[in-house]
């Protein structure tokens, strides 16, 4: 199935990227090409066969239930590009 | 007790299923080691990876899935062995990752059982869907600059459960049960403060109308995150009607996201926030999948305390108590063990009597709940003992009671600092009963005359004499002798 | 005597040890080399205040007898991948603009530990994405090596800057990641050994994602025995990362005993494309045919999955990575474009701060993932994976390393192949398989092609037996005795 430029508004806005209504047919047929290609994988028998989750064969690692971290406002805002004392600040969403 | 709402076309039944969020009672997130307690200063249990730093991963709470595994054991539901933590991604200012780490297709707990005790002595069984694990978001502010919102990510990767209840409900009081009892039971296990004014306890309201008999579900409608039963009631309730409506109009209701608005009492679509979603769910590639042994879950299921329906069977079995009684009495994990403390070796009805009218009375009154009782239940225990052994009565053991619930002092202390002590001596006890006939020979007269009323009439007039302290029995027997022997 | 810049990282730890120079010494040289080497823009940050200091540390400890091993003193460029403490990290994105990390990544920070001396931040393709280092926001790369006619040509990417900086001795190592091969397709087009160890041997905290399933911090070295000893000092097991491996770190450079009598050397038919230069058959079956003279046995392989190794990777990579720089919004760090709504300042920030590659990717990512394509592209990707791990498995069990080329091609120049993403995408070819199964992969410098510019071949072993790819890679690298240096050496350019 081929993209069309609607689909590409579609998934732009998904992923909150902004494209430019011209930029929008010859992405069309950037995504196009790269799905046609990577369709080739239709080719593979993959009845029965469990899409893998992990590479390695480990098992899940834990940590205890203890406070190790945090404290420390001023790192966690330092690099926001706008700021309210120690909130971050966007603009207003309105509910 | 059929809830239904009348319609110009006939009536319509309400289908609710909820999902309730229930934060996890654990020290530390589910995926960073920053703490989770409630109203701290912005953005100071925060850890890097809760801000979502580039490069900052997730590396799980164990006591989280413990605590899951536990909840799902509470609810008599499968434990899955195998369950998966996926992507749930969506933008928004309160989620710093751009996605929730989250359970979709494999969640650590599948299908299981809650019981309701109806008000009028039925029960309903109501279906869990499943209970799967994930973050909880930040906090977005949106009252504090004219332009701007503020986000505090405190709350950020705290531990939730959400449970997923069938579509069972009928009425806007049994989701008020259900949630409830669903309360219950986890503040039972431990597992979650069900404190819904901290929003430890939050839940999402499915609700759909049908005409009764119909036997397929009509187009839902979800009410985002109502924080207390109150609300839940009443967003059903006028969710139900607007539904009503609609479908009376010959309009069809969509499936959208709603907004409960408790002061204007109605129902809000969200529907600007609805646009476009498409969760792109995928199995989070930071994590593994998580595998449990049965061992492991077995362990948790030996330790597990007992739980409100198996306390409420055997407070009827041992006790003797009445359904209505022993319902209200295991509802709080706390109360139960209040109530068993006063009830072991005395007579278990009476203290029911006093916990569920005098205690819970006092205890309303003063807007204090059973852990900040100032009677214990040593001291409760004690006031049945002094009334058992007659050394006061039931009346003057009200008084005490007041007096214990002022002072927290010990019963015996009262009585004996107050003298209240009961009057046994039965030379005493008839000098008064003489006293009060020879003053009222018109009321002896009508006594002897065959009016047994008066005689109730001629106890209280020798209680009074004796400020209470005498002893009723005896003073009942004294009377009767005298005047009617 | 010949600059300091110009050993290696061993002979750089037997100077320091045996007091033939100062760390701080061996920094000047690098530092003076880093500078002089402006033209091929390796670098997005130097920190010569940083490699002074850390160097006069070293001395310092080396003088009260309290040096750390290998590592200490020698001078390192970290890839701009890597959160560092307080200097500027970019991921070669302008959505990072002014991102200064609030703590260090671990693979760097063990690096620190271990005494090494950073240079700076190096240059390297946007997020990762991409084989030739055209796509950062700091401009291409150029490779030390030139053209036939004298034209510039990519060092292939993603990690151009660390590999160019080590094939320019303007430092003996540096550090890469490699998610399709990164780290290995540059090593090969740079005439430098690169190497991408078992997934899970190095943490992944505090690196820059991009695909996490594939992900993996590796060394560049300008001989095996470099790479041995620099990717000892990163490796290792770390509880912030649920996805490193909980095993010991072996002494690598031990590995290398130059015997690889009975080494069992699969060659996997299936790696023979059509039209790929004779040169590069040549040069694997020359490859071949060293390792049997020392004693190694050749076995015909055939791994029939491979070529859907790369589609597979193109599903993916592209998802992982959607969802993984889904948080670079505007919100907590770089760039913000304002809007009028909070979705707004979204798309503007990310339509801005992302560069045509990334845009994308993380375009192809969002839809593979999206309602009604999930199962036809990401689980039949997955699927795919699983097949071709299983593939792996069952070569493995009778061979003990695979040979291969490393890139289907050499050095290109810069430019060209940049309209056509498949087209770019097919630099990875040989390289991505390794990544989709977890398994470690070397590439060394083996010889050169026509035009004089340096191929490389790969071994890929079984998963945490670097130990073994390393000495069939040291068995490669004698018999190859690949001495041709590159026109731009220390920034001197011929
Ligand atoms: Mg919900
Ligand atoms: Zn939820």
């Amino acid at each position: 199935m081929a993209l069309d430029r609607d689909d590409v508004r579609k998934i732009a806005f998904l992923a909150r990227i902004k494209v430019p209504d011209a930029e929008l047919a010859p992405l069309a047929d950037e995504l196009n090409g790269i799905i046609g290609w990577v369709e080739q994988l239709s080719e593979v028998d993959t009845d029965g066969v469990e899409p893998m989750t992990s590479v390695t064969e480990m098992t899940l690692k834990s940590r205890d239930d203890a406070v190790s971290d945090a404290g420390y406002p001023d790192r966690v805002v330092r690099n926001a590009p706008d700021r309210a004392g120690d909130f971050y600040a966007v603009p207003k969403v309105v509910e | 007790m059929t809830y239904l709402i009348q319609g110009d076309t006939g009536d319509w039944e309400v289908v609710i299923g909820l999902e309730v969020h229930a934060q996890v009672s654990s020290e530390a997130k589910l995926f960073s080691g920053s703490p989770t307690a409630f109203g701290a200063e912005p953005n100071t249990q925060v850890s890097l990876v809760d801000a979502a730093m580039p490069g900052m991963l997730p590396v799980i709470n164990k006591f989280c899935v413990e605590q899951a595994v536990k909840t799902g054991l509470g609810l008599q539901a499968a434990i899955n062995l195998h369950s998966v933590f996926e992507r749930k991604n969506y933008f928004y200012a309160d989620l710093p990752q751009g996605y929730q780490i989250s359970q979709y297709q494999h969640p650590i707990v599948g299908e299981g059982t809650v019981i309701l005790d109806m008000p009028d002595g039925t029960s309903r069984e109501i279906g869990i869907e499943r209970l799967h694990m994930e973050q909880d978001a930040g906090k977005s502010m949106h009252d504090q600059d004219p332009k701007r919102s503020f986000i505090d990510l405190n709350r950020a990767g705290v531990c939730l459960m959400e449970i997923v209840s069938k579509p069972d409900l009928r009425s806007p009081e049994e989701a008020g049960v259900f949630v409830r009892k669903l309360r219950s039971i986890l503040r039972y296990l431990g597992t979650c403060d069900g404190n819904m004014e901290q929003g430890s306890m939050r839940a999402d309201v499915n609700v759909s109308v049908r005409h009764p008999g119909e036997t397929e579900y009509r187009t839902r409608a979800e009410i985002k995150n109502v924080n207390s039963v109150r609300f839940i009631m009443q967003a059903i309730e006028v969710e139900a009607a607007r539904q009503v409506e609609t479908w009376e109009a010959g309009d069809e209701v969509v499936q959208e996201t709603r907004l409960f608005d408790p002061d204007r009492a109605e129902t809000r679509s969200m529907r600007a926030k609805e646009f476009a979603h498409d969760y792109r769910y995928f199995p989070d590639p930071d994590l593994l999948p998580v595998d449990l042994d049965q061992a492991f879950v077995d362990g948790i299921a030996a330790a597990l305390p007992e739980l409100p329906d198996a306390k409420k069977e055997r407070f009827i079995a041992d006790f003797g108590l009445s359904a209505y009684d022993a319902g209200v009495l295991v509802a709080d994990r706390e109360t139960a063990a209040f109530f068993e403390n006063v009830a072991e070796g005395r007579d278990a009805k009476q203290a029911a009597n006093w916990l569920t009218t005098n205690l819970f009375g006092a205890l309303n009154a003063a807007g204090k709940d059973i852990a900040e009782s100032p009677v214990s239940a040593a001291q409760l225990g004690e006031l049945l003992d002094l009334m058992a052994d007659a050394t006061i009565s039931g009346r003057i053991a009200k008084d005490v009671f007041e007096e214990m619930f002022e002072t927290s002092k010990d019963p015996g202390a009262i009585v004996e600092e107050k003298g209240l002590k009961q009057i046994t001596d039965t030379g005493a006890i008839e000098a008064a009963v003489d006293q009060v006939i020879n003053d009222n020979p018109g009321q002896a007269d009508e006594v002897r005359g065959g009016n047994d009323k008066a005689i109730g009439w001629f106890v209280g007039q020798v209680m009074k004499a004796t400020q209470g302290k005498a002893n009723p029995q005896m003073v009942n027997q004294l009377l009767r002798d005298k005047l009617k022997g | 005597m010949a600059k300091l810049n110009d050993l290696t990282l061993a002979e750089a730890r037997d100077g320091l040890a045996a007091g033939d120079f100062s760390a701080v010494e061996l920094a000047e040289d690098c530092i003076a080399a880093m500078e002089a080497a402006r033209d091929l823009n390796l670098f997005i940050t130097e920190t010569p205040e940083i490699a002074r200091e850390r160097a006069a540390q070293s001395d310092a400890r080396r003088a009260a007898g309290g040096a750390h091993g290998a590592m200490d003193g020698i001078p390192i460029a970290v890839k701009d991948l890597f959160c560092t403490e307080g200097v500027l990290t970019t991921a070669a994105s302008h959505i990072l603009d002014g991102f200064h990390p609030p703590y260090e990544s671990t693979v760097s920070q063990n690096l620190i530990d271990a005494g090494a001396v950073m240079l700076g931040k190096t240059n390297l393709d946007e997020f990762a994405m991409g084989s030739a280092n055209m796509t950062s926001y700091y401009g291409p790369v150029k490779n030390p090596w030139v053209g036939a006619a004298g034209e510039d040509l990519v060092p292939g990417g993603s990690s151009g800057g660390s590999v160019a900086a080590v094939a320019a001795n303007v430092c003996p190592g540096s550090t890469g990641t490699d998610t399709g091969g990164s780290i290995r397709q540059p090593a090969s087009l740079c005439g430098v050994v690169g190497l991408k160890p078992t997934y899970g041997r190095c943490s992944r905290w505090g690196i820059v994602a991009f695909a996490s399933s594939l992900d993996q911090a590796g060394p560049f070295a300008r001989t095996v025995r470099d790479s041995a000893i620099m990717l000892k000092a990163m490796a290792g097991h770390d509880p912030k990362d649920s996805t490193s491996a909980p095993v010991e770190v072996p002494d690598f450079e031990a590995a290398i005993t130059g015997d690889v009598k009975g080494l069992r050397v699969g060659i996997p038919k299936e790696y023979t494309l059509d039209g790929m230069p004779a040169e590069i058959q040549a040069l694997w079956d020359r490859g071949a045919e060293w390792l049997k003279q020392q004693g190694a046995e050749i076995v015909p392989v055939s791994l029939p999955h491979t070529k859907y190794a790369l589609p597979a990777y193109y599903i993916v990579a592209p998802a992982e990575a959607s969802s993984n720089l889904a948080r670079y919004d505007g919100v907590r760090y770089g760039l913000r474009v304002d809007g009028d709504s909070l979705d707004e300042m979204y798309e503007n920030t990310r339509g801005a701060g992302f560069g045509a590659e990334v845009r994308r990717r993380v375009m192809i990512g969002t839809y593979v993932l999206s309602a009604g394509y999930y199962d036809a592209y990401y689980v039949k990707a997955q699927q795919v994976r699983t097949k071709i791990l299983n593939e792996f498995k069952q070569t493995f069990a009778d061979v003990d390393v695979l040979l291969t080329p490393t890139a289907p091609n050499a050095a290109f120049p810069i430019g060209a192949k940049m309209d056509d993403p498949v087209a770019m995408y097919l630099n990875d070819i040989f390289t991505v398989p390794a990544n989709m199964a977890g398994l470690p992969g070397i590439s060394v410098p083996a010889g050169l092609d026509a035009d004089g510019l340096p191929l490389g071949l790969q071994i890929v072993a079984k998963p945490f037996d670097e130990e073994t790819m390393f000495r069939a890679a040291d068995a490669l690298e004698r018999a190859a005795e690949f001495t041709a240096k590159p026109k731009y050496l220390g920034g001197q350019g011929g």
